[in-house]
């Protein structure tokens, strides 16, 4: 078993679709009408094979009080590995991007989380080499 | 104010926020398990936040959808007035 897809709940597709390749760097992989909604996936460009990211709507009514309550605690939905947290950090912030939690060592790695305008909190985490 | 600087938890986590000021529960949650190998859970280390902030020394702000705090160390100032620093003596000759 291996992981194919994961998902993160988006407010808005087509601006979830600009903030993840724009701005996080990710490539759009499917692109497929699904009456109002579109099934929508990006990956990494390091691994365009590997894991599918769902840009998934967030109409359903479950979402809005979850994602509130997680992120009022800082809590991030998903987490991406990147080689150096401090620059991605800065490069991001150059954009424009909003971090609630600046790059802390947590253990054995670093640890960033950001904001990513579709309502979600995500963690930026550099592994140990 | 004394019986929140009673618990060790406590205190770690108000040294966690002079160390940086203005964290998600999050974050702390993360430093208290990361750095001092507390494994306390989300929600107990939220009860503590909880006592810090009914005494004051801890402060709460909403930023847009998040929540941060904040140390506020001006409760302590109490304890300082009521027993002023003064030297060990009368020294013997």
């Amino acid at each position: 078993m291996r992981i194919n897809l994961t998902s993160v709940f988006v407010n808005d597709q087509e601006r979830a679709l600009r903030f993840y390749t724009d701005i996080l760097g990710f490539e759009k992989k499917h692109d497929v009408p699904l009456g109002e909604d579109r099934w929508l996936t990006v990956v990494s460009p390091k691994d365009p094979e590997g894991t599918n990211l769902l840009l998934e709507p967030s109409s359903h009514p479950a979402v809005k009080p979850f994602r509130e309550a997680l992120v009022a605690d800082g809590i991030p939905f998903a987490s991406f590995d990147v080689d150096d947290v401090k620059a991605e950090y800065d490069r991001l912030r150059g954009l424009g991007v909003r971090f609630t939690q600046e790059p802390v060592e947590m253990g054995p790695v670093v640890t960033a989380v950001l904001d990513d305008t579709c309502g979600n909190l995500i963690q930026i985490a550099q592994r140990p080499l | 104010m004394f019986k929140a600087l009673a618990d060790p938890t406590r205190r770690t986590i108000l040294d966690e926020l002079t160390r940086q000021n203005g964290q998600t529960l999050f974050e702390i949650c993360g430093r208290l398990t990361t750095t001092h190998g507390l494994g306390s859970s989300r929600q107990a280390i939220s009860q503590h936040l909880d006592v810090l902030e009914a005494a004051g020394l801890v402060e709460t702000r909403r930023e847009g959808r998040y929540k941060f705090h904040y140390i506020n160390t001006s409760p302590l100032q109490y304890i300082v007035e009521r027993w002023p620093h003064r030297p060990a003596g009368p020294k013997r000759p």
